[in-house]
């Protein structure tokens, strides 16, 4: 069994001077923890409406008046009950003292549950503040908190705010440096068991009686109306593809004009820098090799990759922000449980739609530390952005036949959602798999909260993911296309003997690779994009163009350029498969690392998608070849 | 009627009030954690399209259960 302890988290806090002072965030999973410590630090923490959305602790310093303060982020908890390594860290963190004040974020909507938290932290120390966030949505959905009556019930400091507005932070600092002034009165209480728990249940009821008036009985009408609409018997499972496949709709048409306009403009500058080049008396060398190698390269994961992923992260960030992500949970732990594993997974699965790395890190989510594995495992089945334009291009060029505009739009967002489809299929079956072998267990227990729906704040979303995400992941993979592309130059130039060496190496993958309907570039590239999968595809198209030369790029010529190469129907079907199922990038890998803390379990998550994809390859060209042979 | 069932058996928009939570370790304490214990009034809000798991509104928060869990449940309506 793996060892939960790899996955705590370190909460040595860092002050700056001896003078600062250490405040922690505490509270229930999905109040706006994170919101609130992003607006005191300038921070940008990512937030989502789901429960678990921030899993590792930040830390953060702001200044008070003339006071220096370490803010500590801690992971959501429900209780000072600890069950999870991060909860646990969490409990240790305020009960050891570690913090010269907590603060206890309250979702106004939901106060009577923040609270029992509260009366657990209030038992070990009472340096706490309280502070109800959300009040600008509880007002809303005309639920009022007599803040005044709530102070004199819990004999506490109580702040409203609205962090998204920022309403009532300042105060709050205050009354948390007030707190950390006042000298803690003796040691904490022993430690939280079952029956304080239940003290803090009944107290929590108390309290909220006294101070929670809700003027509409049915506030949350609006909320259920959702659901059903979102997660219902009937429609439930179809709104989901639709909306898998209209997120998809959306990418792609959005993507296509801008994807020619970038690929139009830089392949004019590929020009100007050649004349560039030439007039300043470059070798050719260094000419081929800056231009046909690295630049060329360059402008092709731009021009493909940056269009859709500017389009898929915000769609992707308002969804995640409306609150739909725990439906999808809610929907298929069905499935997972009948795998044996967490429903919760599905959220880790939505989140390696974007990343495959951040979704081996949302895996935290997951208390089981066998489900979390699994979890982790089989995370990368689901193809993250950097390979859904490899797919798509795919697709565009050999499946869609004669069907052009609209119609071509629509039929390729049908064939990614089923390509995603498969994905999800292949996770649940490796994880019933690895419940039947390896990871052996039982499902443990499941809760989801389903949070209230929000409305998201679409501005900030499209500046937060252009920004942070689209830009990050870009540069990433620009980073690795540049030498990469000059590789493979180098590769298809250096001819020792008469022989390329891209030929010499493409040659010795070949029959290896034609085991699986691939062929030995296709292997390479997916060899070279071990650092980042975006590179993939364009790596293959510059090794197939250093034999012959195309000035455009439509797709019309890569089409002829990759059937000139060899590619028939099985060669684009077997990529697709291999690039949904291989080996997670170097990031994923690094990060997966970092999770389990075990070199095998990453050598596991290495070889077990590469395996899938391997068998499969091997099923599809075999059963093809047959088919052509009768 | 007022005799005890397991939660698992409410049906969408019922409610009721927990009578008791079957002592099972790890299991229990998660549903202390969100305040489910005696006395709490629970209402079945809506099943899931397979049918399991079930949302249940539990002090003023929507949370999802297995059925499993709800069978540990008795309540009385």
């Amino acid at each position: 069994m793996p060892d939960s302890s790899a996955f705590a988290p370190d909460l040595s806090a860092c002050r700056r001077s001896p003078q600062d002072i250490v405040v922690a965030l505490a509270g229930n999973p999905n109040v706006g923890k994170s919101t609130v410590f992003n607006a005191l630090t300038g921070l940008r923490q990512h937030t989502g409406n789901w429960p678990g959305k921030t899993v590792s602790t930040a830390q953060g310093y702001c200044r008070c008046g003339g006071t220096g303060i370490v803010l500590v982020d801690l992971p959501g908890t429900y209780s000072l009950l600890a069950h999870s390594a991060e909860e646990e860290a969490a409990r240790d963190f305020i009960r050891s003292g570690g913090a010269d004040a907590v603060i206890v974020v309250c979702d106004a909507t939901c106060l009577e549950r923040s609270l029992i938290l509260f009366f657990q932290i209030a038992a070990v120390t009472d340096r706490v503040v309280v502070c109800v966030n959300l009040m600008d949505e509880a007002r809303h959905r005309h639920i009022h908190v007599d803040l005044a009556q709530l102070e004199r019930t819990l004999g506490t400091a109580v702040v409203g705010t609205s962090a998204r507005s920022g309403d009532g932070l300042d105060r709050l600092m205050r009354c948390a440096a007030d707190a950390a002034a006042r000298t803690p009165s003796g040691s904490p209480g022993p430690e939280t068991d079952e029956q304080d728990s239940r003290r803090a249940v009944l107290l929590a009821e108390q309290a909220a009686r006294a101070c929670v008036h809700r003027d509409k009985p049915d506030s949350d009408a609006l909320d259920r109306r959702l659901d059903r609409l979102f997660a219902s018997r009937r429609t439930g499972f179809p709104i989901m593809l639709l909306l898998l496949f209209f997120v998809f709709w959306l990418t792609i048409s959005g993507a296509n004009i801008p994807s020619q306009w970038l690929s139009a403009r830089l392949f004019s500058l590929q020009d100007t820098l050649s004349a560039l080049l030439l007039s300043a008396k470059a070798p050719a060398w260094l000419h081929d090799a800056l231009i046909l190698g690295v630049f060329r390269v360059l402008a092709w994961v731009v021009s493909v990759m940056l269009p859709p992923m500017a389009i898929f992260f915000p769609l992707f960030t308002l969804l995640e922000d409306f609150g739909y992500l725990p439906r999808v949970a809610f929907n298929l732990d069905h499935c997972f449980k009948k795998a044996c594993a967490c429903g919760k997974q599905a959220l880790c699965m939505c989140m390696g739609l974007g990343c495959n790395a951040a979704g081996v890190i949302g895996c935290r989510i997951i208390d089981s530390p066998r489900e979390r594995l699994i979890a982790i495992l089989t995370n990368s089945m689901v193809p993250c952005n950097g390979r859904f334009p490899t797919i798509l291009s795919i697709i565009s060029m050999f499946f869609l036949g004669a069907a052009c505009g609209p119609g071509a739009t629509m039929l390729s967002a049908l064939l990614l959602t089923g390509v995603i489809v498969l994905g999800v299929g292949m996770t649940l079956l490796c994880s019933r798999l690895l419940s039947k072998t390896v990871l052996a267990g039982m499902p443990s227990g499941f809760t989801l909260e389903l949070p209230p729906y929000r409305r998201p704040q679409i501005g900030k979303v499209i500046v937060r993911s252009v920004f942070d995400r689209t830009l990050f992941v870009l540069g990433r993979a620009a980073a690795v296309a540049a030498p990469a592309g000059l590789v493979i130059w180098l590769c298809a130039n250096l001819a020792p003997g008469g022989i390329s060496l891209l030929e010499r190496i493409s040659g010795a993958l070949d029959p290896f690779a034609s085991l699986f309907g691939l062929d030995g570039v296709i292997l390479l590239a997916f060899i070279l994009g071990f650092p980042a999968n975006e590179i993939v595809m364009p790596i293959a198209v510059m090794a197939y163009l250093s034999a012959s030369s195309l000035t455009e790029l439509g797709t019309a010529q890569l089409h002829a350029l990759l059937v000139h190469n060899g590619w028939t129907p099985l060669t684009a079907v077997c990529t697709i498969v291999f690039s949904l199922f291989h080996w997670p990038c170097s990031t994923t890998c690094l990060t997966i690392h970092r999770e389990t803390g075990s070199l095998g379990w990453t050598l596991a998550a290495f070889a077990l998608p590469t395996t899938v994809g391997l068998l499969l390859c091997f099923v599809i060209s075999t059963a093809w070849r047959l088919l052509a042979m009768l | 009627m007022r005799t005890s069932q397991p939660l698992s058996s409410l049906r969408e928009g019922q409610t009721a009030r927990v009578l008791s939570v079957e002592r099972a370790g790890e299991l229990s304490r998660r549903l202390l954690d969100l305040g489910l214990i005696a006395g709490t009034p629970v209402r079945c809000i809506q099943k899931s399209p397979a049918g399991d798991p079930v949302a249940y509104g539990i002090r003023g928060a929507v949370i999802a259960l297995r059925r499993e869990q709800a069978d540990a449940v008795l309540v009385q309506q």
